[in-house]
């Protein structure tokens, strides 16, 4: 176990969990009205430095866990308070954190009841989002999974749309009764190594049978996160009655915990299972991404044509994870990024509008662009990263992505590219809209542009737009080594089960 | 010395009396008071919770076991009565009574877990329970539709009943093994091996716990029960008479001698799992409070038996850790319920409707407890379904594993509307303002959201605890 850990130092990410909680109480007891938005920023702020170190300490060329720190819990379980990051889950530390000081600045003026509250589920948000990340402990992993709930469902039943009641109850249903039998494999798992620590229940020989019953639980709840096709139907509702702090945080990170569940858990834990279960995984990725683009292509709401389009993206993502070459995983850990970026990004964008019009109806928010120039410019350069057009981080991931599924099977990749093209279709047609638009456009005129405050919300957004998308090594060099030791191991796996995987039609 | 906290509680049970003869006693000194005496009793529980020994002929035993149950029932009742520091729907010339009855219930329940012995068993239970079946009717009539005589006298015809099987199997136990007293009970029994009728009337004797806890089929009473009681009434029966009835399971288990596992296993796991469907299933159509609490009692009753039927030691300290877990969270909830509840009257859910706005400690203080209840981490009630979980699939219970986690994900529909209308609908033309609750309730509500968070979060001294009293006890 020791093998996997490199103890160093001071624990950055017992501080990263902490000190958002330590705010959230603080808020919860002296909380006033008038400085809560201030003190907010101030620790989420102090929460993203507190990330510089992490990722400047880490040394990207060691696949172990780093920055580990371990506390006995519950001695009787073996249950331990372990934490650590790797190549998979740093750069997704470093995306919450990137994430949440904007969260708090879009929605300076747009909460203005109960903001206290507010910004108290929104520290406990972020707290416990960096926890699932961090997590090498399943039972902790699984309490910050399932505790996440509770601040999600509050920020859209108290501060959310006309159907709130209804979203919320959707959201908060649908990802608990998903990840219930995620619980019984995990202590089926327990039961089988005599440990909750993560990393050694990963390349197991486990019963055939036993495998593809956890893999099971685990797709259950990953994919309602994620979600894929048949399990979306919790995302539009939530997404469309969020508020835009909310909206962003679920297309931005909380989507992520899906495909990052598959990574750190269904490959290594359940190598065969995954294998076998890959290719119809893979034709779901591609169902996702058809449909989601067709789907989005209809929607007159314009939160609704993003949360579709989320689907889609995120098709991309599992079908980079399942075909278990290279390209693919890169690609999906950058998708996952992009789609961070670029999805929280538009979501904000949408807010913005919504502040200043009160609607999400793309009827009424035709032809913005000559009223306001500094959101066009914002909103174009977005909209084209949503489509992964070159020169943007979506092109880099996407490339990857069908080119790894080239490599799996030139079919599936051909069958992705209809969705790339969809992307581009209903991208064009909500950008046309919202910033040229027709012959009988609304009357704009009294539409203030955007502020300072609301530039330095989309500005560092728009920067790592264009940071992946003309110089990705970076960032592919801290997922590389801990990508590259997984498909080996993968691949070793493979060599040593030969002709237990069984041949599926395709 | 030993028995000090329950000379307390009979004292404090003969100081109401004398009060109830001294003609109009304050209402409000009546409360200060009880709540001295409930203190009094917690203090002397806490000071005797290290004492052994066994008393009256050993008919009456002092252990860790005991005694740790007793500060469990004397905590639960600070907090009992502070939900009832109002007391609004009792009428004020019987609340001297009232009181009464409660101390001397509590003064059976700590004989309970202390008893040693069958009759004293049945002595205590029944004191306990009388106690009860007075205390359910005098909710004062408001509606003029009398539902607490009916649900008096129902709890009163299911208790006995229930009581009339205990004294049937405790007749055969006796018949059996010619002795009344438990720990020799069974050492009679083991020499020639564990005769069926035996464990047939050991099960006759669980009867009347089962009821307390209210496992399946023995549930009848408690929506009723719970509908036509006061809150305040209520929020006594939903607590400390299901950490007796824990106990006492525990206690009897403990006793049995091996040989009956299989049969053992199936028969608590078919109540755990029928209890466990009912009081879910019942409960998403519910739209009375208090009998939506009542039906996930019975659920959570169920989960208590998951716990029992691993037989192992390990398991049964669970089972206490549970039943804690799950007081501390029902306190929560209906001493918001208490506050909420002006004239004493019977919540719906719609009742709640804008609480989050005018009431924000009273919403999160009921948030807290129905999360909890529902099983959401970082609360007690997750760290409990979790560590019984482990247990049972440990022992090889798959099935009722997989049935059981279903049941939580069933049970999160209903809490979650309460609180959907705590913090989603606002209020519409409400008639009456809530008036802001006393420093007391706060007080006492935050404390149970710290203890619900810790006893969640740092589980390991606690089961440790709970599980090395159940191993002295044996």
């Amino acid at each position: 176990m020791n093998q996997l850990l490199i103890n160093s130092g001071f624990p950055w990410l017992n501080l990263l969990v902490g000190l958002p909680l330590a705010g959230a109480l603080i808020l919860l007891v002296f909380g006033k009205d008038t400085i809560s938005r201030q003190l907010t920023l101030i620790i989420t702020l102090v929460n993203a430095l507190c990330t510089l170190p992490v990722l400047h300490g880490f040394d990207s060329s060691n696949t172990a866990f780093q920055f580990a720190h371990i506390y006995t819990w519950i001695p009787q379980l073996h249950i331990n308070y372990t934490v650590g990051v790797d190549g998979i889950s740093i750069l997704l530390v470093a995306l919450t954190t990137l994430v949440m000081p904007l969260c708090v600045l879009a929605s300076w003026t747009y909460i203005n009841k109960r903001i206290t509250a507010f910004m108290v589920c929104l520290l406990v948000m972020e707290s416990a989002m960096i926890g699932v990340f961090i997590a090498l402990d399943f039972v902790l992993f699984y309490i910050f999974w399932e505790f996440m709930l509770i601040p999600m469902y509050l920020l859209i039943a108290i501060w959310g749309g006309p159907r709130k009641s209804y979203a919320s109850i959707k959201f908060f249903l649908y990802t608990l009764a998903g990840s219930v039998l995620l619980l019984v494999a995990i202590i089926a798992l327990y039961l089988h190594n005599g440990t909750f620590f993560i990393p050694a229940m990963m390349w197991r020989e486990y019963g055939q049978l036993f495998q593809l019953l956890i893999f099971l639980a685990f797709f259950l709840a990953f994919a309602i996160k994620v979600p894929m096709f048949p399990f979306h139907t919790w995302l539009p509702a939530a997404h469309v009655e969020a508020p835009t702090a909310g909206s962003v945080l679920l297309a931005s990170i909380l989507l992520k915990m899906g495909t990052y569940g598959f990574l750190r858990f269904c490959l290594p834990i359940t190598p065969d299972a995954s294998m076998l279960l890959a290719t119809p995984l893979l034709w779901l990725s591609i169902a996702g991404i058809i449909y989601g683009g067709c789907t989005a292509l209809a929607q007159q709401d314009m939160k609704k044509l993003i949360a579709y389009s989320s689907v889609g993206h995120m098709g991309f993502v599992t079908l980079g994870i399942f075909v278990f070459n290279l390209h693919g995983l890169q690609g999906a850990m950058l998708q996952m990024l992009n789609h961070g970026i670029t999805t929280g990004a538009l979501f904000l964008c949408i807010g913005m509008i919504y502040e200043r019009n009160h609607s999400r109806d793309l009827a009424k928010a035709t032809g913005l662009g000559p009223y306001m120039p500094w959101f066009a410019t914002f909103f174009t350069f977005f909209s084209l990263s949503a489509f992964a057009f070159p020169g943007t981080n979506s092109f880099i991931g996407e490339f990857l992505v069908l080119a790894g599924a080239f490599a799996h099977k030139p079919a599936l990749a051909l069958a992705a590219v209809p969705g790339a093209l969809l992307a581009a279709a209903y991208m064009l047609r909500l950008l046309q809209k919202v910033i040229w638009g027709g012959v009988n456009n609304p009357d704009q005129s009294k539409l203030s542009d955007l502020g300072l405050r609301e530039i330095l919300v989309l500005a560092p957004l728009l920067l790592f737009v264009f940071w992946i998308g003309l110089g990705p090594q970076p960032f592919l060099d801290y997922m590389n080594p801990t990508l590259n030791e997984l498909l080996q191991k993968l691949h070793e796996w493979q060599q040593g089960q030969q002709g237990m995987s069984l041949n599926w039609i395709f | 010395m030993l028995i000090l906290p329950e000379l307390v509680v009979l004292g404090s049970a003969l100081l109401f009396f004398a009060v109830s003869l001294t003609g109009k006693p304050q209402p409000q000194l009546l409360r200060a008071l009880a709540l001295f005496c409930g203190l009094a009793v917690l203090a002397c529980a806490c000071a005797t919770s290290r004492m052994e020994g066994l008393l009256f002929f050993t008919s009456y035993s002092i252990s860790p076991f005991s005694q740790l149950f007793k500060v469990l029932l004397a905590g639960t009742f600070i907090f009992v009565l502070i939900s009832g520091q109002r007391l609004t729907s009792i009428a004020a010339a019987v609340q001297a009574e009232y009181y009464l009855f409660l101390f001397l219930s509590v003064f059976g329940l700590m004989l309970l877990v202390s008893a040693n012995e069958l009759i004293l068993l049945f002595i205590a239970l029944e004191l306990s329970s009388f106690a009860l079946y007075l205390l359910v009717p005098m909710r004062d009539d408001s509606g003029g539709l009398r539902p607490q005589m009916e649900a008096g006298i129902k709890y009163l015809l299911f208790g006995v009943i229930a009581t009339g099987f205990m004294l049937f199997g405790m007749s055969y136990l006796f018949g059996l093994t010619g002795t009344t007293s438990l720990a020799t009970m069974f050492n009679a029994v083991q020499q020639g091996g564990m005769p069926p009728l035996a464990l047939v009337a050991f099960l006759l004797v669980l009867c009347g716990f089962l009821f307390k806890l209210a496992v399946f089929p023995f549930h009848f009473w408690v929506p009723d029960v719970y509908q036509g009681a006061a809150n305040e009434t209520v929020s006594f029966i939903a607590t400390l008479p299901k950490i007796a009835a824990v106990a006492l399971l525990i206690r009897l288990m403990q006793l049995l001698p091996p040989g009956q596992e299989p049969f053992l296993v199936l028969f608590f796991a078919v109540l755990a799992l029928t209890s466990m469907f009912y009081g879910n299933l019942c409960a998403l159509v519910q739209d009375d409070i208090k009998r939506l609490l009542g039906f996930s009692g019975i659920a959570h009753a169920g989960f208590i038996l998951l716990a029992l039927l691993t037989l192992k030691e390990e398991g049964y300290g669970l089972a206490m850790y549970y039943i804690g877990a799950y007081v501390l969270m029902n306190l929560a909830c209906f001493l918001v319920l208490c506050a909420i509840a002006q004239k004493g009257e019977n919540l719906r859910i719609a009742d709640l409707h804008g609480l989050s706005k005018e009431q924000p400690i009273l919403a999160f203080i009921l948030a807290t407890g129905l999360f909890g209840l529902a099983g959401i981490p970082p609360f007690a009630g997750f760290m409990g379904k979790f560590l019984i979980l482990t247990e049972a699939l440990n022992r090889g219970h798959l099935v009722l594993v997989v049935l059981a986690v279903i049941n939580t994900a069933i049970a999160i529909y209903y809490y979650l509307l309460v609180v959907r209308a705590a913090y989603t609908v606002d209020a519409t033309a409400k008639s009456t303002e809530t008036p802001p609750p006393s420093l007391l309730t706060t007080a006492a509500g935050i404390t149970l959201v710290i203890a619900i968070i810790i006893v969640g979060i740092l589980p390991a001294k606690l089961i440790a605890l709970a599980s090395d009293v159940v191993q002295r006890l044996g």
